[in-house]
């Protein structure tokens, strides 16, 4: 018995001690996709299915291109709290140049599906352009900039429409775009795949890249070995908004309508993505992969309520609950992070 | 020692500390210092930067806590938790770092912490009443309901001193308190300090200042890396001793031999340039290719602006600087790295490093635009892990993981990541910023090798230092900085103590 004791007690202090290192090294996202798997699959019989995991993954494309944008703007120090705006905007103003190239030019389906696209992805990221300009050149804080951009966005996607939707768009948009697939695999999920491929190449492969986690771990010292920090502030912006622009389009071909009060809770979802997925908010810290898996998180806690008929009104206090969480165990991780140095 | 007895027998032993050390990691900050302090005495603390001063009077406020030893108040052995605890048994410090909040008044911040109470609300009328009562005691001409940031310095620094009179003050500890005031200023300090010390209340202070030390020391206490050299009397001490006791014999063994060629041709040129915030006023000089250039003087001087003006990170309002005959004045600080013109700051911490961030990424950062870190367009991954790999090894990298974060290397490691960058391209000219601040001696002597390494291999080098032996054993010739203005240019058989001493200090004797 005693012999037994003496030789448990060790090993569970190491298999503890094999924890936080996991915990230190990944953070607390693949505990909490382990836990809510486990929690969702013991509540629905539907929940663990191909189809329903699928789903998930159409479901939370929207919200994982917009963290994609997002993810720039904490990693050099900053958020954006925009970008549910520039959803929305560039949704109203997509739609209406579609539907008004679609009218002029009845034959040319694709021409009006291009122009609307260019035209909501454009106007998208002019919020990003003065969020932008705004940051890096007169140095306002990111706070107060997308905050009062917030308002400017919505307020012009309310004026262009007077709050209803907008219709009129080419069937074909709706069709391939919302609700296309190839391969059994959704068309935006591809269109997400694409983007987070060419961010991952920008940010790891070339000096750019490396210069937004410059900006953020130290400004003066980026400023100091050559880096154009104002140049890369305004670019982290503007596309941010870019992939938010995206997005909203997305958002549009699946609801077959612009819509001035779409994304409103991207701003909170998309830095809970971020933050979930270990991307630290004083900035220089941060993965692209895990970011992606932080979104699918999100979808697939807000899929597994769905099934377990949890109350959206309650949904909302959830997804609150967790990004005070995560930001909680990072903090506990910082403090693991200087006891376990020595 | 004898000394120190007889003037026992005269006061009181007021504060002591036995076998205090201080670890931190990879550095022993204080090893088993002595040292004592008498009621009505003033004792100057006195040793090169990263000799243990700081730590050793941050422990004595109860800001930081001794890995070892004893603090003894009055021969009673106390610890102190916190800056109050130890405000509460007498102890004030007023640290070169204010701590004071800029937007609320003298009077709040006076209080702070401990506000005058009335039935659970705060007494305003007994806070202005004791404030007015502290300043009017202490002379100083500052009204309680003026806000901290409407003063000057000097004034900000007087409120930091009136804060210690709060509560009853026994010990005060004063760390370069001159540093930022007016010769009026430090004279009404002066006749304070007197007043203080006639009521028996004992003062550490901190100053590199001789004449500062012949005016108000009694006694003086040399530190050297960490350790209690000797204490000395102050009036009767000379310079030479002082000095020789501050640096030691280490000063042989730890600069290496500056064996350079002939300087080669001009490599930067400044003309009559002036700062425009007016840190800097009308300075000439230059650097030629295979000299090692000094720039001395205090802090605030100038030197460092200069440098950083001419890097192009402060603005110049007039005059011209010219790198390699061509007109750099104004050029941002990219295009003078990929000139061949490096700068590397003073403050690795605040300035020089992403702390969190790897040793690889940080070394590669300035150099992220050329072979063998990438091709132009795509960074080359292989190419940046055995080019940083090999300085990591060059630069004797402790341990050699250029994967961990720079925040968990020792500070004298750290440094060698930030020196690092100055190989990862050619350089013509590179800017030295207290290169070897906070740095333990191994890796100090490391780091002058290195520095007269490159001279050697024809990059000209600027030297800022506030550390007098680095200037005279390191430098073949160097200008000496007083107030924004060249006060004197020194070099060859000239380059001596008293040559470069005597401009720090010449008008401010007077």
């Amino acid at each position: 018995m005693t012999a037994d004791k003496t030789t448990t007690a060790p090993a569970a202090a190491a298999s503890g001690d094999f924890v936080k290192r996991i915990f230190v090294r990944v953070g607390i996202l693949p505990f909490l996709l382990l836990i809510a798997l486990i929690v969702f699959t013991l509540m629905s019989d539907n929940f663990l299915t191909a189809r329903n995991l699928m789903n998930v993954l159409r479901q939370s494309v929207y919200l994982m291109i917009v963290s994609l944008g997002q993810m720039l703007a904490l990693l050099t120090g900053g958020f954006d709290l925009s970008v549910g705006t520039v959803v929305a905007l560039s949704s109203v103003v997509g739609a209406m140049a579609m539907a008004a190239t679609a009218v002029a030019m009845p034959d040319m389906v694709w021409l009006a599906i291009t122009v609307g696209c260019l035209a909501g992805i454009a106007a998208g990221s002019m919020i990003g352009v003065v969020n932008g300009a705004g940051v890096a050149f007169f140095g306002v804080s990111p706070f107060m900039m997308s905050l009062g951009m917030t308002s400017v966005g919505f307020g012009v996607a309310l004026f262009l429409t007077g709050g209803v939707p907008v219709y009129g768009m080419p069937v074909a948009f709706g069709d391939i775009f919302g609700f296309g697939s190839m391969f059994g695999v959704p068309v935006p999920v591809y269109v997400a795949a694409l983007l987070a491929i060419g961010l991952y190449i920008f940010l790891y492969w070339t000096p750019q890249g490396r210069y937004f986690y410059a900006v953020g771990g130290n400004v003066k010292a980026a400023s100091l070995s050559g880096v154009n920090t104002t140049g890369t502030l305004f670019i982290t912006y503007v596309l941010c908004s870019f992939f938010a622009a995206v997005s909203g389009m997305l958002l549009t071909a699946r609801l077959d309508t612009g819509e001035a009060n779409i994304g409103a809770s991207m701003p909170l979802e998309s830095i809970a993505a971020c933050v979930i997925a270990g991307v630290s908010l004083r900035g220089g810290v941060g993965r692209l992969e895990n970011v992606v898996l932080g979104a699918l998180f999100i979808g697939l806690v807000q899929n597994g309520m769905n099934l377990a008929r949890i109350e959206s009104y309650l949904q909302t206090v959830v997804l609150g609950a967790l990004l005070i969480l995560a930001v909680i165990a990072d903090q506990i991780r910082l403090r693991y992070v200087a006891s376990l140095k020595d | 020692m004898r000394q120190s007895e007889d003037q026992a027998t005269k006061a009181d032993l007021l504060l002591a500390t036995h076998g205090m050390s201080k670890q931190y990691p990879g550095v022993l900050a204080l090893d088993n210092v002595d040292f004592d302090l008498m009621t009505g005495e003033v004792h100057v603390l006195f040793g090169e930067n990263g000799a243990g001063k700081s730590t050793l009077i941050s422990i004595l406020a109860g800001a930081n806590h001794p890995s070892a030893g004893q603090i003894l108040l009055r021969g009673k052995p106390v610890t102190f938790s916190s800056v109050h605890e130890a405000r509460a048994h007498g102890i004030s410090a007023v640290f070169q770092e204010f701590s004071l909040i800029p937007q609320m008044t003298v009077e709040e911040n006076l209080f702070l912490g401990a506000e005058p109470r009335r039935g659970g609300f705060v007494d305003k009328a007994a806070i202005r009443r004791e404030a007015r009562k502290i300043l009017d005691e202490l002379g100083f001409n500052l009204q309680p309901h003026q806000r901290i940031d409407h003063l000057t310095r000097a004034e900000q620094q007087m409120v930091e001193i009136a804060k210690a009179f709060r509560s009853d003050l026994s010990v005060l500890i004063l760390d370069e308190p001159t540093a930022s005031l007016t010769n009026h200023e430090t004279d009404h300090l002066f006749e304070l300090i007197g007043e203080l010390t006639a009521r028996g209340v004992g003062i550490i202070y901190i100053t590199h200042r001789m004449a500062e030390i012949r005016r108000i020391g009694d006694r003086i206490t040399v530190l050297r890396d960490g350790r209690y050299i000797d204490t000395v009397d102050a009036q009767t001490a000379s310079e030479d001793d002082l000095v020789g006791l501050m640096t030691g014999r280490v000063v042989g063994g730890i600069f290496p031999d500056l064996d350079l060629p002939d300087p080669g041709e001009t490599v930067l040129d400044v003309d009559n340039v002036s700062v425009a915030d007016g840190s800097v006023t009308d300075a000439t000089l230059h650097v030629k290719r295979g000299e090692i250039i000094g720039m001395a003087g205090l802090v605030g001087s100038g030197k460092s602006e200069l440098m950083q003006a001419c890097f192009g990170t402060l603005p110049i309002s007039s005059g011209a600087v010219r790198f390699k005959n061509a007109d750099v004045t104004g050029h941002k600080p990219r295009r003078n790295i990929r000139a061949g013109f490096l700068y590397l700051p003073a403050d690795r911490r605040s300035e020089g490093l992403m702390m969190m961030r790897s040793i690889r990424e940080n070394v590669a950062l300035a150099s992220l635009d050329i072979a063998p870190f990438s091709n132009g367009v795509f960074l080359n991954a292989g190419g940046e892990r055995q080019a940083v790999t090999a300085l990591a090894e060059r630069l004797n990298l402790s341990p050699p993981r250029i994967e961990r974060a720079v925040d968990h290397f020792s500070g004298g490691n750290q440094q060698k990541a930030m020196l690092a960058r100055a190989l990862t391209r050619h350089y013509d000219l590179i800017v030295f910023d207290e290169p070897t601040v906070g740095v333990d001696v191994g890796t100090r002597a490391s780091i002058y090798r290195f520095i007269v390494e490159l001279a050697r291999a024809g990059t000209a080098i600027v030297l800022i230092s506030s550390d007098l032996p680095e200037i005279l054993h390191l430098t073949t010739r160097a200008y000496v900085f007083y107030r924004g203005r060249i006060q004197a240019e020194v070099a060859g058989e000239q380059l001596t103590e008293q040559n470069v001493l005597s401009h720090f200090f010449e008008r401010e004797a007077a």
